[in-house]
């Protein structure tokens, strides 16, 4: 592993089954200190790569490196122990629902730790502040909008100063304040924190604001990847669609079907 | 050539379900072996545990208590009944008791708790795995298994036996609510008969290990369909289904089972 990349990821292919190829000869360096993007349409593999990284699935061939440790060889409590250093957002934040704010953002602090209980409060209450949600720590989940459940879930992915913090469609279904709030948030923490970010979205204007690398995935392969700056100035077809939100190009609007006409004069069959 | 095509295809789809249910059954056997693996936590944090015991057991108590009070007022009515035909009604304090703590007290309470408390369980890990919350304490180095599952599973297996000894001790007043002081049972011979006759390890404990077993068997079917269930509202409906369907059916055979051995040369 070269020092300066915290997680790579080398020639991994990755298949459900033999009919269900989901990623191809994927290669990836995600230097340490950076937030990095990965982008691509729905369906794309974004999350499975994400779950790579995690170790919750294996890959078919090739291999992904987290601190130097090949993660689908690892054993349960070298990949636990792993883990401990790893803080990961999913997409529509996972909070435990039957637990508090304060307990979701102390979980993991009571199960790893042996922190006195006021310490514990004093951690979680800096993490809530972190976010802005320090006033809302006797809240249950049930109780946010999905911008603050995002936000406590955020704070309780921090909860152990993570080196490598994973996003899971961060910015999804939120409104523009909250975007912006969970956009900066991204940045600052993870400049604070020293750590190292990656970002799986497909919300392209936001993203741009905060990464430094951006790799774009279809159909299980890596199509381009550059800084946010070449990434706009980018002529490639499929990065122009996307960046500009066209219906049709290299990712066509119609789904595969038969030729339209002889479909219509099909006799009423479906 | 029809024919051979739909007897192709029919036995192509039984093959698949007969895979399908072994695997399936394979999958429960590993599953119940790894909560037994990581039940530490369940015991040294006593209070996850304790916290369950709540929810399973002390809510279930009120359906408990209740459908005893009844099964045993009507044990009474019945029992009465044919009791008197042969001049024998002073035996119904011991039809009452040995119809509930040998059968109906482990039997119908476990019925009852698969319904009330099995159906949550499932339902509660299921809609868990559904939003995420499993892979979520996964990713945070926690063992779902160790921390989720066993704590819940063995809430139910203690809670089991305790809430069956609680409906046959509800059926027992039940059936001496109608029977004596409705219909008016000699009370002594009531309790003398019954506390002569009920034998506390042919009939006591062998309930308990019943009741013991079926809790067993209900919540490792509880926890296993909710952690098996597929992740959309679809999969955590049919998995809450098939808790109550299976336990009932397992508690039934099993009881079987149990009786055929227990009894087995009495009398």
């Amino acid at each position: 592993m070269t020092s300066a990349n915290l997680v790579e990821i080398d020639n991994v292919n990755f298949a459900y089954d033999s009919q269900r190829t989901i990623l191809r000869g994927i290669n990836m360096t995600i230097p340490q200190g950076k937030v990095v993007a990965i982008m691509g349409g729905s369906g794309c593999g974004k999350t499975t790569l994400l779950r790579l990284i995690g170790g919750q699935i294996k890959p078919t061939s090739g291999a992904v490196r987290v601190a130097g440790q090949t993660v689908h060889e690892l054993k349960e409590d070298g990949l636990y122990a792993l883990r401990r250093k790893m803080g990961m957002l999913f997409q529509f934040g996972a909070l435990f629902t039957d637990m508090s704010v304060f307990d979701n953002v102390a979980f993991q602090m009571r199960e790893h730790t042996d922190l006195p209980e006021e310490m514990i409060r004093d951690l979680v209450l800096m993490k809530l502040h972190a976010v802005g949600l320090r006033g809302a720590h006797r809240l249950m989940p049930s109780e946010l909008s999905g911008g603050m459940a995002r936000r406590v879930a955020l704070a309780r992915a921090i909860a152990l100063d993570p080196m490598l913090i994973m996003y899971d469609e961060p910015f999804a279904g939120l409104d523009p304040i909250s975007l912006g709030v969970i956009g900066q948030l991204i940045r600052t923490l993870n400049d604070a924190l020293g750590a190292t970010s990656i970002l799986v979205t497909h919300d392209i204007m936001e993203s741009l604001k905060i990464v430094d690398y951006v790799y774009f995935v279809s159909e299980g392969v890596i199509v381009a990847e550059g800084t946010a700056d070449e990434i706009r100035a980018s002529k490639m077809p499929f990065v122009h669609q996307f960046v500009n939100g066209e219906p049709d190009g290299p990712v066509p609007f119609q789904y595969p079907a038969p030729d339209y006409a002889t479909d219509l004069q099909g006799n009423g069959r479906a | 050539m029809a024919v051979l095509d739909t007897l192709t295809s029919g036995l192509r789809t039984l093959g698949h379900k007969v895979i399908e249910g072994v695997w399936r059954i394979g999958f429960a056997a590993r599953f119940f072996f790894a909560v037994l693996m990581y039940s530490g936590t369940a015991f040294r944090r006593f209070n996850l545990t304790i916290r369950e015991i709540y929810f399973t057991g002390v809510l279930s108590l009120i359906i408990i208590l209740i459908s005893g009070l009844f099964v045993g007022m009507v044990l009474g009515l019945q029992g009465y009944d044919t009791l008197q035909r042969y001049g024998s009604s002073e035996a119904l304090g011991v039809l009452v008791a040995l119809s509930l703590v040998r059968e109906l007290g482990p039997v119908i309470s476990a019925l009852l708790f698969a319904s009330r408390a099995g159906s949550a369980i499932t339902a509660e890990i299921g809609l868990m795995k559904t939003t995420e919350q499993l892979s979520a304490m996964e990713m945070m180095a926690v063992n779902p298994i160790a921390r989720v599952v066993a704590p819940r599973f063995w809430a139910g297996v203690m809670s089991m036996p305790l809430l069956a000894a609680m409906f046959s001790a509800m059926g027992v007043i039940g059936g001496y609510l109608v029977g004596v002081k409705l219909i008016g049972v000699d009370e002594g011979a009531f309790w003398s008969q019954m506390q002569s006759s009920v034998d506390v390890r042919l009939d006591i404990v062998n309930g308990v290990i019943k009741s013991f077993v079926f809790g067993i068997a209900v919540t490792l079917i509880s926890v296993f369909e909710g952690y098996d269930a597929d992740p959309t509202a679809e999969g955590v409906s049919g998995a809450t289904t098939r808790t109550v369907v299976t336990s009932s059916l397992a508690i039934l055979a099993l009881d079987f089972i149990l009786t055929a051995f227990m009894f087995r040369g009495v009398g």
